[in-house]
């Protein structure tokens, strides 16, 4: 049904009177005016017709009509409607091109409304592009120093004023590692990670007097103080930590005077090695020089007591021994100092360590680019690291190369690297043409020439500098022929674990800037916002439901949330022998049997690094109350006591959906749309229920629960608080 | 009467040279195998001079130095250091601790004889 309009029929309406009104005065005045024969004539000729005068009247009533309602639909409702559809566009971004209605003029604003859209949208676009342009940029900057910071070789850790990490590289979590007091167990995780104190590291009062010292220097307006201090840490390793501050991003309103330190960045450096090195040198070069001091003194004046004629045979015979016992004493000092390890107290090139194989490779690139001779590689062992200074090696093994192809128009070559005892073999095999090797003999002591280049060093200084040597040789059945290179090997090096990298597809979150605002926690926990709590959500597999009867934990699976972040690098996942058997009929849901658990750390040494893992955290599981106990009942065992606050996203999930049948962790997990991997692994299951549980905290919110003390009062209240174990 | 000499030193391949030589100056000669034996000698047979090796086991020859020195019984006895420390700072510490003389190993038997002497015979 089409809507009434009032407006025309106001306006007919309005018309119509004041036609009748306008008939009536205008009749009522020419009335007036006539002869009284005139009036009857009028009556005469109009009378019978009244009806055709009203009828005209109301013909032109609808004419009337008509017009209005045309005018009213061009000349008001077109303009209203361009006023309402011009709000949505101002009001929402939708977007749409206005139909021109009504008028002319009418039509000439829509056009323009359209204009000024298609402007505002073409601004907008260009705005995001450049918007996206930018957070591409600066995703890619944060990428690269994520890259940088991972492989560099220093330890980088860098902490807010707190203590608080907030970046740290992965030889940093590796030298962490080594810190650790239960390195064995779960990767000694719980030293490292994003939030975490360094305190827990290195002594605050180290810390503290440290940063005193720089903030002094910086009033003092030095413009990059550093500090550097040496300590030891619980685990006994000694660290030399240099620390630079973090400034505030310079702010003109600011006063300058004003403290800017944000922060600062520690570069650490584990010198134990070094120091034990240190130490063996000192203890050598003590035994060479006073400890044959004393030696020579004793042959020196036996020798000259042996001078005096006057000697009885006896004595003579006496000192004699002695001077046969002293020099062997000496000799046999020397040969000590020769195989000791510390046999490098010799000035030497910087020798850095490298994968053979990969060294082995350079090689032969090398020689294949510099000379017409076809490489392969024979027996090289992948797992030894050498010392070496791989440069000057290089075009010593080119020359040697060179020389073979010069002189005994050798065309192709083998490499081979292996270990024999504390040094690497490395040959370069090749087969004569004649049994003869007499033509090689010297090439070692001549300068090293590549192409055109003659270098100040023979091959011989080359090995000198390796202390190595290095001969011709012929195989057994004489067959081939080789040069032995003899070369010092490193201890194979900590390959920066490649897992770490593989876990995820992105780069690891080792920093998160966030932190620096964070400040001293001076809240009670109780208050603090469930956004800004530190988590450690977890999970144990057990041989059985019921801890108190003896069911024991066969792996504990955790991870962190800090600053409402699920941290996937640092997990702690450690298998436990349970020192009982596992029941078959457990096997199927964990997947856990008897043979993975056998010599895997016990519950005693696991729970402590599991506690330092969840240290100044909340606690939260799935069904809270069964981990818990399991925990609980080892408390005795293991002297450790949880007594974190803890949450429960069974009960937190009754909280929110209260009509909802199953609290179940798949349930929830399939309500908020999170896909599960590894399902009853702990750690699966720890992930599951972090990702669950990161879902729920803005719905708290929306509840009005914001705070822990607010989540766990209204997870008491629900019917699941009453389950016990 | 002839001056009496006590060799200090755990090292029986010195003390066998160094007891001939000082005999052989006309010294009486006493010896103690380590610093203990040293200072119990030193209270029995009161030597004249004391031939002091600087590492000994139970007691250094720095701290048999000290407690002589400390001694006032003791205080005309002589000490001539002998040492395989060769550094500045142990002939130094050596002095501060009140030796009167100092040699470090390896030494000229002669020179030591030379310097023993002269030792003795500024006591006179």
């Amino acid at each position: 049904m089409r809507r009434v309009d009032w407006r025309m029929w106001m306006g007919v309406g309005v018309v119509g009177l004041v036609c009748l009104l306008w008939l009536g005065v205008t009749g009522g005045l020419i009335w007036a005016s006539l002869e009284e024969n005139e009036r009857q004539a009028v009556i005469t000729a109009v009378g019978p017709r009244a009806v055709l005068l009203i009828m005209m009247w109301a013909i032109s009533l609808v004419a009337v009509g008509v017009v209005l309602k045309r005018l009213i639909a061009e000349f008001k409702t077109a303009p209203a409607r361009l006023a309402e559809d011009a709000k949505v566009l101002l009001g929402t971004d939708v977007k749409r091109r206005l139909t021109p209605q009504g008028t002319a003029e009418n039509r000439q604003l829509t056009e323009v409304i359209n204009q000024l859209v298609d402007q505002r949208e073409a601004l907008r676009t260009e705005m995001d592009q450049r918007v996206q342009e930018a957070s591409r940029n600066t995703e890619l900057e944060k990428s690269r120093l994520a890259a940088l910071m991972s492989e560099l070789t220093k330890s980088v850790v860098v902490c807010n004023l707190d203590g608080r990490i907030l970046l740290y590289n992965n030889r940093a979590r590796m030298q962490f590692k080594a810190l650790s007091k239960a390195p064995a167990v779960a990767g000694g995780v719980e030293l490292m990670g994003l939030g975490r104190s360094i305190y827990g590291v290195l002594d605050r009062k180290l810390v503290t007097h440290a940063l005193e010292n720089i903030q002094t220097r910086l009033k003092r307006g030095a413009s990059a103080p550093s500090a550097q201090f040496v300590t030891t840490t619980q685990a006994g390793q000694l660290l030399r930590i240099q620390m630079t501050p973090v400034r505030a991003v310079l702010n003109q309103d600011l006063a300058p005077e004003q403290p800017d330190l944000t922060g600062f960045v520690l570069l650490l450096e584990n010198i134990t090695r070094d120091f034990e090195d240190d130490s063996e040198k000192d203890r050598v070069l003590y035994s060479l020089t006073e400890g044959s001091r004393a030696a020579l003194a004793n042959a020196q004046a036996a020798v000259e007591v042996l001078e005096y004629p006057d000697l009885e045979p006896d004595m003579r015979d006496r000192l004699i021994a002695v001077v046969r016992e002293e020099i062997q004493g000496l000799g046999k000092k020397i040969d000590e100092l020769q195989a000791s390890s510390a046999n490098n107290l010799r000035s030497r090139w910087p020798l850095e360590d490298m994968l053979g194989a990969d060294f082995v490779d350079a090689a032969s690139t090398r020689i294949q680019a510099a000379l017409p001779i076809e490489v392969s590689l024979d027996q090289v062992d992948g797992s030894l690291w050498l010392k070496v200074e791989s440069f000057s090696l290089l075009q010593a093994m080119v020359h040697l190369a060179g020389r073979l192809h010069e002189e005994c128009r050798v065309k192709a070559l083998q490499l081979r690297l292996a270990a024999a005892g504390q040094r690497a073999h490395l040959d370069l095999l090749w087969k004569p043409d004649y049994p003869d090797t007499k033509a090689v003999l010297g090439w070692e002591m001549e300068q090293i020439r590549v192409g055109s280049e003659t270098m100040s060093l023979t091959v011989q200084d080359v090995l000198a500098r390796h202390s190595g040597d290095s001969w011709i040789e012929r195989e057994a059945d004489g067959g081939r022929a080789f040069f032995r290179l003899l070369l010092p090997m490193a201890a194979p090096q900590e390959e920066l674990s490649s897992d770490a990298f593989l876990r995820t597809e992105s780069r690891p979150e080792y920093y998160d800037f966030d932190l620096f605002q964070s400040s001293a926690q001076s809240r009670s926990l109780e208050d603090c916002l469930l956004s800004e709590l530190t988590y450690t959500v977890f999970d144990t597999e057990t041989t059985g439901l019921n801890p108190a009867a003896g069911d024991e934990i066969i792996q504990v699976g955790a991870v962190r949330i800090v600053n409402n972040k699920l941290l996937h690098q640092e997990g702690f996942e450690q298998l436990v022998d349970p020192q009982r058997s596992i029941p078959p009929e457990g096997i199927p849901i964990h997947g856990i049997t008897p043979d993975m658990v056998k010599g895997k750390p016990t519950i005693q040494q696991v729970l402590p690094a599991f506690h330092s893992f969840a240290n100044d955290t909340v606690l939260v599981a799935h069904n809270a109350a069964f981990d818990m106990r399991c925990l609980q009942v080892k408390e005795q065992a293991t002297g450790v006591v949880f007594d974190h606050p803890v949450l429960d996203t069974l009960l937190l999930s009754a909280v929110i959906h209260p009509n909802q049948e199953s609290h179940r962790l798949e349930a929830i997990a399939e309500r908020f749309n999170v896909t599960i991997i590894g399902r009853h692994t702990a750690m699966g299951d720890a992930m599951v229920t972090a990702e669950v549980f990161l879902k729920m905290i803005p719905l708290l919110n929306e509840m009005g629960i914001r705070t822990l003390g607010q989540a766990r009062e209204a997870a008491q209240k629900t019917y699941f608080a009453r389950l016990k174990y | 009467m002839a001056r009496k000499v006590l060799i200090a030193d755990d090292e029986p391949n010195i003390l066998l040279s160094l007891e001939f030589l000082m005999k052989r100056e006309g010294y009486q000669v006493v010896v103690a195998k380590d610093g203990q034996e040293a200072l119990d000698t030193i209270a029995r047979e009161k030597p004249d001079l004391v031939l002091l090796d600087a590492m000994m086991p139970k007691k250094t020859g720095y701290e048999v130095c000290n407690e002589v020195r400390s001694n006032a019984d003791y205080k005309n006895t002589l000490i001539l250091m002998l040492t395989a420390k060769g550094r500045d700072t142990d002939i130094a510490k050596g002095m501060a601790l009140g030796a009167d003389a100092y040699m470090v190993k390896p030494f000229s038997t002669k020179e030591l004889a030379q310097k023993v002497k002269e030792l003795l015979e500024g006591l006179a």
